[in-house]
């Protein structure tokens, strides 16, 4: 790839260089349809870069390549879609707790099960979520279009190094096999985020130490830290704890890591939201036809915007409340029986009705199924 | 005597982290020993060692000896292990399973890393049932034996392990026991040394569980039946098959060459041009059509 030069890429491929551009250097996967296409591209690439990939017997032992790599040392990443992504959910359960930077790409098939290899489908919104036991607050993006599946897989990275989290980045079979132009930036303009290290001597440092930011720094292997790493309940140290004291410390910090820095970590689009009425909230590829319904209602002089999320989880919560200041309705356009809906529900002004419309059959949603049910409301 | 049992300190994390998990006479502590000293005769560098376990009783190893340690997820040990090892690839690395771990629930990783013959070291210490959990019967648990989920006697029948690594591509395999533990040290050095995927099967006893189970007797009981019915490989050729009914053999039973992944890996990269210094040399990637503007 060249930057400053436009491509007409796959939603996969543009992951895969935008894995590349974010540096990620080393990538675990197996095969899974709809998003092989970003193992395929990485296994030829990363070798050239100096990176490293391997292609393990499942999913997961991919989850737990790329936690063992990162916490060696490396920028690490894997790609999967329902069946492998539900297969990864223990250790990505165990990446929480460790707070291990890691990047996991979803690109979203119908379900559950084996579901639609082939088809799309948003309905791994609240598994990416929930998808493993226990209480942790994950981050989730939720690319839109071919460049942002470039630039999401960049800012992935660097969330996940800012705040030693594993960041889901969720695609789907739609925007993974659609091509659109992209251009492709040149490294200067992108900023990539490197992990904190410890600066202390090594008998002092502490891998979970409790800080303002609750971001503790990170050493690799080999780098005269030596510490240990467990999923067990742990102190500052790492060692197990059964101390309730402890125990707090180290869920609240799982916790406010995450939600004290939400307003960093959100971002968010709107569109006409100063006059309207009606809010079109959608995300994911689902925006894309919400844009599209949105400029059509528009033209028909019908007083609506759009509010799409990047970031899912956690959710821009103060944006949307803002956007539905003014509005008495709100229509959540989701590829699924309704999942985020249940967010926009607890966020919303209780003097806006929040309603849906869903599409779930495999295929996607037409603006106009969008501006019929806006017309429906008027 | 008092030399070698104060070396292993420098690999210990110190009084912190005692009194162990483990049950009074638990062969895994005996394990340990071996592996720390086996570490020392090499001399290998703390810094320089990756330590990585799953759930189990053995899985709480890692939580006393001073390398970088890695407790993982239940089974996942050789497939962190993996990850970790091919992004550091001039890490010593080692994975310590029990036999449920390594071989039931771990059993893919297991069996894949072998093939690829990555190079590290698994310890799997096989007493024969699931210990932390309460003795349920296990991979390596004999076929009429008594485990907490085999009241009637064990319905299946156990891997044999070292068939199991040779034949999933290993090139490295040994077995001993915990009484043999000077010559379980050295195994262990020997499989350290070894460039590949090595594999130590340490048969130890879980006189808590599976003894008790099985009416086998205390620790010192079952440690003591270990001594009587080991067999050293190098011995067994001279014994005819009935000599060895219901014999442990114990010894070097397999040691060959075969390409390294991690070597493989690297000089692929090499070979692309994929270093820093020479990348000035890479071959131009193949890449999608440009859009003519
Ligand atoms: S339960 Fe068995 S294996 Fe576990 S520590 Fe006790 S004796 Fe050892």
């Amino acid at each position: 790839m060249t930057e400053n030069r436009s491509y007409l890429l796959q939603g996969n491929q543009a992951c895969a260089y935008g894995a590349l551009a974010g540096g990620v250097d080393f990538f675990a996967g197996y095969p899974i349809t709809p998003s092989t296409e970003i193992a395929e591209i990485l296994a030829s690439e990363l070798p050239r870069q100096g990176g490293r990939f391997i292609q393990m017997e499942d999913e997961i032992g991919s989850i737990a390549a790329i936690i063992g790599a990162s916490i060696a040392g490396a920028k690490s990443m894997t790609a999967t879609s329902g069946p492998g992504f539900s297969l990864m959910q223990e250790s990505m359960g165990y990446a929480y707790m460790a707070e291990v930077p890691c990047v996991v790409v979803d690109v979203q098939r119908g379900g559950p099960s084996t579901g639609l290899p082939t088809k799309v489908s948003q309905a791994d919104t609240m598994q990416a979520k929930w998808g493993t036991h226990g209480d942790y607050y994950p981050i989730v993006l939720a690319a839109a279009s071919i460049s942002e599946c470039f630039h999401m897989t960049v800012r992935a990275v660097n969330l996940s190094e800012k705040f030693r989290s594993p960041v889901v980045l969720l695609l789907d079979e739609v925007l993974g096999h659609m091509r659109e132009r992209i251009t492709i930036p040149d490294k200067s303009e992108l900023e990539l985020v490197e992990r904190r290290k410890p600066t202390v001597p090594p008998e002092w440092f502490k891998p979970f130490e409790l800080t303002p930011t609750h971001i503790s720094p990170m050493a690799g292997y080999g780098e005269g830290y030596r510490f240990h790493c467990t999923g067990l309940t742990h102190d500052s140290s790492g060692f197990p704890t059964s101390d309730p004291a402890e125990i707090k410390d180290k869920l609240d910090k799982l916790k406010l890591k995450i939600t004290q820095n939400s307003d960093e970590i959100c971002t968010y689009k709107q569109e006409h939201i100063d006059d309207c009425h009606i809010v079109v909230i959608a995300y994911g590829v689902a925006a894309r036809v919400a844009q599209q319904a949105v400029r059509i209602a528009r033209h028909k002089r019908f007083k609506v915007g759009l509010f799409q999320p990047d970031t899912i989880w956690p959710f821009p919560e103060k944006a949307l409340r803002k956007a539905l200041e003014n509005a008495d309705l709100a229509i959540v356009a989701e590829l699924n029986q309704g999942q985020l809906i249940n967010e926009v529900k607890r966020i919303a002004h209780s003097k806006v009705k929040v309603d849906g419309i869903f599409r779930y059959d495999g295929d996607i949603m037409t603006p106009h199924e969008i501006v019929k049910k806006i017309r429906e409301a008027n | 005597m008092a030399v070698a049992s104060t070396i292993i300190y420098d690999y210990l994390r110190g009084k912190k982290k005692f009194p162990h998990v483990w049950c009074p006479g638990c062969g895994i502590g005996i394990t340990m020993g071996a592996l720390l000293r086996a570490f020392a005769d090499l001399e290998i560098d703390k810094n320089d060692v990756v330590m990585v376990s799953g759930i189990g009783c053995t899985g709480r190893m890692p939580v006393y000896c001073d390398f970088h340690t890695l407790h993982t997820t239940h089974g996942r040990a050789i497939a962190f292990a993996t990850g970790a090892k091919i992004a550091k690839p001039n890490m010593k690395v080692i994975a310590v399973c029990g036999d449920g771990d390594g071989l039931a629930i771990g059993g893919n990783h297991f069996i894949h890393a072998a093939r690829r013959n990555i190079d590290m070291t698994v310890v799997l210490v096989n007493n024969k049932i699931y210990g932390m959990t309460g003795g349920q019967y296990s991979p390596t648990t004999p076929h009429t034996k008594l485990g907490s989920t085999a009241p009637h006697g064990n319905v299946e029948h156990p891997f044999d392990v070292y068939e199991l690594t040779k034949g999933a591509g290993a090139t490295y395999f040994a077995r001993g026991t915990v009484y043999h533990a000077t010559l379980l040290q050295s195994l262990m050095k020997k499989a350290l040394s070894k460039k590949g995927f090595s594999v130590v099967e340490v048969m130890s006893n879980c006189h808590t569980l599976y003894g008790r189970l099985n009416r086998e007797g205390s620790a010192v009981k079952m440690i003591e039946w270990m001594k009587e019915n080991a067999v050293n490989i190098k011995a067994a050729s001279r014994k005819t098959p009935e000599e060895l009914e219901g014999k442990v053999l114990i010894g070097e039973m397999l040691d060959i060459e075969r390409p390294e992944y991690c070597e493989q890996y690297e000089a692929l990269i090499d070979q692309l041009g994929g270093r820093p210094k020479d990348k000035p040399e890479a071959e131009e990637s193949p890449e999608p059509e440009e859009i003519k503007k």
